[in-house]
């Protein structure tokens, strides 16, 4: 039986209650009759001989590329970029596809006689991976080869001597990216495509860029112009990373694009109950989720991000393609969207999400208040294309404990973005002039994010900026079972149960609203008419 | 007269110091050698000495730190037993050319006040503060008015001052403004104490009264590039921006604070916490005094930088190695005397009463309690930033005080004497 499509439940009597995520929980709510409920798709099936594929997409490359095996020759300098730590989500067991990808693009690279290869996690400003995490990605194999001879780098955006200023676009935006990787003979870069919103230019021109170059497309105006994140087409973060992209062509740099799309299949057994619409759960399934929500409510906070950090999702492959970064990326769309859109039809008064513990910059850590807004405003309110599933004006429902903690290894700037910069304001423009510069300029940030595991000092504003586009669209922003200090920090409302936020928003947006629930994760992508 | 006595009762000074280090200050009030009766009102030690009534007088740190038990013993051959505390006073004077006049007191009996000619070296360089003779004269030791027992204090109906420390209050002023002279006077000093250079990043740490007034000082007198408050509670944060902080952070908040406002790099923990900065701020006024935020300010003061300690402390153990390798000042600001400010020396007083019109300060006047509530006045004054309170007062306006107008009926904790009675005293 060939997997169902996404479908879009209509509240009445019968139907039974709805998971929400909740941080490292999950609540069990009761929508009202005529709530709509957004299912993902169910997971495709996977490819059958993931090796034979990545093999093929190597040799029949997309676009004007000519095959891999036809770009290596003897001498040549090789650099092997790829995606760092914030994919996939959760992290997926072994082996990684990275690690196949890779092993397959090195078996190539040997066989061709290439010595110089480089291996670089296009971190961008995000935090370094550690040994472990790197092991993971890239397999023991690729890890001993590499890391032992300082062959396995992870880019350093304020490394001045590490990176190289390309020139500017016809709109003024910089273009500095990584030395080693521009100057490279070949630069293949290796994708995990998650979601839409990732690969195509974005890939090198933000995964290898600087804090110089960044700032062009990671700033309030852009993003509130980005509509949405994972519609490229009406992005304008998008453009600006393709401006980028065919500036670092035209000046020479050579790209093969690998992008690989993966399956819904995110959650191990135990969690199989995440995978299901409510009204199919099976007597095992009921149990597992109660049992699983009791349990959770009893385990201490720190231990149940420990169980849930430590998830691996059983993803499968569903597509691989090689070769020109536009061709290839257009091909990965396409099977992103076979993969997660759901056509909902108009939108609503009121949206509401249960955020669950992870989102892409708290792998291995804690998630943070501005994570919190990030995940929600930044990333699942843009799961649409074509209209945001809530109207404008309309109030997003988000459920998160959002506890007032920070990892201060990971996150030491979101401390102080926390402390000083929100206690200040929540204004996104008086946010970025304010106070932008100072961080991303601060040296004890620029110390931690090159020699420990700190994202970038400008990485909270970042996070941030990536609710402009929510920020501006909605009327209301409630969060449920949140930290209320931190809640109202963020310039949000805190409620203590679903229904008391329902009535807040009807505040809002009036009485008898429209209410739809963005069921994920999984992920989808809404396609709202 | 009606007065508070505090009596030199060992046991009681040792209970009071048992019950507030278990409990927290103020909580040992209760049986703390203070006393409310009628005393007979002080003598007039000499010429130029005047009877004063006072109006309001504030609860002061230190006379907290005296009730708890808990302040130094360094104070004991310079206060005389049994005293009527009150330093933080505006009054009426009641006899000589001034008379009917209100006046705030200067506390500080210095040489001039003690009939002592010639003045001692700080006297005579007008740094009264630091009088040489505060045990000597015609009057027995005592460091201030409200520490002596010759003078009386601002806690009763009456006390006698000397010309020298008298201070007319301008017509317009409040008597709510009028007592927040002398703390504003204690932060002036401290302020010009700190030699502030322009652009220099300051810190100040606390904000009761001394941390509020030093506050308005420092944005009144220097020109720091940037100002950091510490307060704990609400209504200290409050204060603390409108009296010119440029950030107002949590005591949690500290080192994270003063590194981004220097940008200086951090010592980290593994844990990411820091624990020391490798630079900081330029000047830290300590305005609590305890070993813990003379640590705290030992671990945000640059290397070079220096520490004043308004907030008084008491015996502390701190590690200097700090001190010791970083080359930090450590200095105190006590009271007050004159002050070389642009345009001349002048005296603390005067500047203070300047720097009260200019600030505002009278509106750190949070409650008034009559003498007869003085254990519930303490304890509010113990724990005035939890109750979203800064300064209080007692308030010894016959003619319609402020707590007969706003505060709950007189509760009686205790009997109170009756007007004939007199306390005994062990002096």
């Amino acid at each position: 039986m060939s997997p169902r499509p996404g479908f879009v439940l209509e509240v009445d009597r019968s139907t039974p209650p709805t998971v929400f995520w909740h941080g490292e929980g999950f609540r069990f709510e009761r929508l009202p009759e005529g709530s709509r409920v957004v299912y993902p798709p169910e997971p495709l099936d996977g490819l059958v001989d993931p090796e034979a594929s990545i093999r093929h997409a190597l040799e029949h490359p997309l676009g004007d590329s000519a095959p891999l095996s036809a770009l290596l020759k003897p001498g040549m300098r090789l650099t092997i970029a790829f995606d760092d730590v914030s994919l996939p989500l959760p992290p997926m067991r072994r082996p990684d596809i990275r690690q196949r990808v890779i092993e397959a693009v090195l078996d190539k690279a040997a066989a061709a006689g290439v010595d110089d290869v480089v291996l670089i996690a296009a971190l961008a400003i995000h935090r370094r991976m550690t040994d472990d995490e790197l092991r993971h990605a890239l397999g023991d194999r690729v890890f001993d080869a590499f890391a032992p001879h300082g062959l396995l780098q992870q880019h350093d955006a304020e490394d001045p001597g590490a990176l190289v200023h390309l020139g500017l676009t016809d709109k003024g935006e910089d273009v500095e990216i990584n030395r080693r990787a521009a100057e490279s003979d070949l630069l293949v870069y290796v994708n995990i495509n998650l979601s839409a919103m990732d690969g195509g230019h974005k890939s090198v021109a933000t995964g290898l860029a600087s804090y110089r170059s960044l700032r062009h497309h990671h700033n309030v105006k852009v993003l509130q112009h980005s509509r949405s994140l994972m519609d490229r087409h009406h992005s304008e973060m998008h453009s600006s990373n393709w401006r980028m992209g065919r500036l670092i062509k035209a000046a020479g740099v050579k790209i093969f694009q690998i992008e690989t799309t993966l399956n819904l299949d995110m959650f191990p057994s135990q969690f199989n109950f995440l995978q299901k619409r409510e009204w199919e759960w099976s007597l095992a399934d009921r149990a597992g989720f109660h049992a699983t929500r009791l349990s959770l409510d009893r385990t201490p906070p720190r231990l149940a991000r420990q169980i849930f950090q430590s998830m691996l999702s059983p993803y499968a492959v569903t597509s691989v393609q090689a070769g020109e970064v536009e061709a290839v990326h257009d091909v990965t769309l396409e099977n992103l969207h076979r993969q997660q859109l759901v056509y909902v039809e108009g939108q609503t008064d009121i949206l509401t999400m249960g955020l669950p513990y992870l989102c892409p910059y708290n792998v291995n850590s804690i998630m943070n208040p501005i994570l919190v807004a990030c995940l929600g405003l930044g990333y699942f309110f843009n799961l649409y294309r074509g209209r945001p599933l809530v109207r404008e004006g309309g109030v997003c429902i988000m459920s998160h404990p959002t506890p007032w903690a920070f990892n201060p290894v990971h996150h030491p700037s979101y401390i102080d973005f926390f402390e000083q910069v929100l206690a200040e304001t929540t204004d996104l423009v008086e946010i970025e002039k304010r106070y932008e510069e100072s961080f991303a300029t601060d040296p004890w940030y620029i110390h931690l994010y090159r020699t420990s595991y700190a994202y970038h000092g400008v990485h909270p504003f970042y996070m941030w900026y990536w609710c402009a586009h929510a920020l501006q669209h909605l009327g209301a922003v409630i969060i449920v079972g949140g930290d209320r200090a931190a809640v109202r920090r963020m310039g949000f409302k805190p409620a203590s149960t679903l229904a008391d936020a329902l009535e807040m928003a009807e505040d809002v947006v009036g009485r008898n609203p429209t209410i739809t629930h963005l069921h994920a994760p999984p992920l989808l992508v809404a396609d709202v008419s | 007269m009606k007065a508070l006595l505090f009596e030199r009762l060992v046991h009681r000074f040792a209970a009071a110091r048992l019950v507030s280090l278990v409990a927290g200050s103020g909580t040992g009030i209760g049986v703390a050698p203070l006393r409310l009766g009628e005393i007979d009102p002080p003598s007039l030690p000499g010429a130029n000495w005047h009877r004063v009534a006072p109006r309001l007088s504030g609860i002061c740190g230190s006379d907290l730190a005296t009730l708890d038990g808990t302040s130094s013993r360094f104070f004991e051959d310079i206060v005389t037993f049994p005293f009527v505390p009150g330093h933080e006073i505006v009054g009426v004077v009641k006899d000589g050319r001034h008379t009917g006049k209100r006046v705030v007191i200067e506390p500080v009996l210095s040489c001039v006040v003690r009939g002592i000619e010639p003045l001692c070296p700080s006297c005579a360089a007008g740094r009264t503060g630091s009088c040489e003779r505060i045990a000597f004269g015609h009057i027995r030791p005592g460091l201030q008015t409200g520490y002596c027992a010759d003078t009386g204090g601002g806690w009763s109906d009456e006390l006698v001052a000397h010309d020298a420390q008298l201070h007319l209050v301008p017509a317009g002023m409040t008597d709510e403004a009028a007592v927040m002279v002398e703390p504003a006077a204690c932060a002036v000093h401290a302020a010009l104490v700190g030699q502030v250079v322009p652009g220099e990043r300051v810190v100040v740490l606390g904000a009761g009264t001394v941390g509020l007034c030093t506050l308005a000082a420092v944005r009144h007198h220097t020109l720091p590039s940037a100002l950091l408050s510490v307060a704990k509670y609400r209504v200290q944060r409050r204060f603390a921006e409108d009296l010119g902080a440029d950030e107002v952070v949590a005591p949690s908040e500290l080192g994270r604070a003063v590194r981004r406002m220097t940008g200086t790099l951090a010592l980290a923990s593994s844990g990411g916490a820091i624990d020391r900065l490798a630079g900081g701020a330029d000047v830290v006024f300590d305005c609590v005094g305890s070993a813990r935020s003379i640590a705290e300010s030992l671990e945000v003061v640059r290397p070079g930088g220096r520490i004043v300690l308004v907030g008084m402390p008491g015996t502390v153990r701190v590690d200097l190695a700090p001190l010791w390798q970083r080359e930090v000042a450590l200095v105190g600001a006590y009271a007050y005397g004159m002050e070389d400010v642009p345009g001349g020396p002048r005296r603390t007083f005067a500047l203070a009463f300047e720097l009260v019109a200019a600030a505002g300060l009278e509106r750190l006047v949070s409650a008034h309690y009559p003498l007869e509530r003085y254990e519930e006045a303490v304890r509010h004054a113990a724990n005035a930033g939890r109750r979203g309170s800064v300064k209080i007062v007692f308030d010894l306006r016959r003619e319609d005080p402020a707590w007969r107008r706003t505060a709950e009926p007189v509760a009686k904790k205790r009997p109170t004497p009756r007007r004939d009675e007199k306390l005994e005293t062990s002096a």
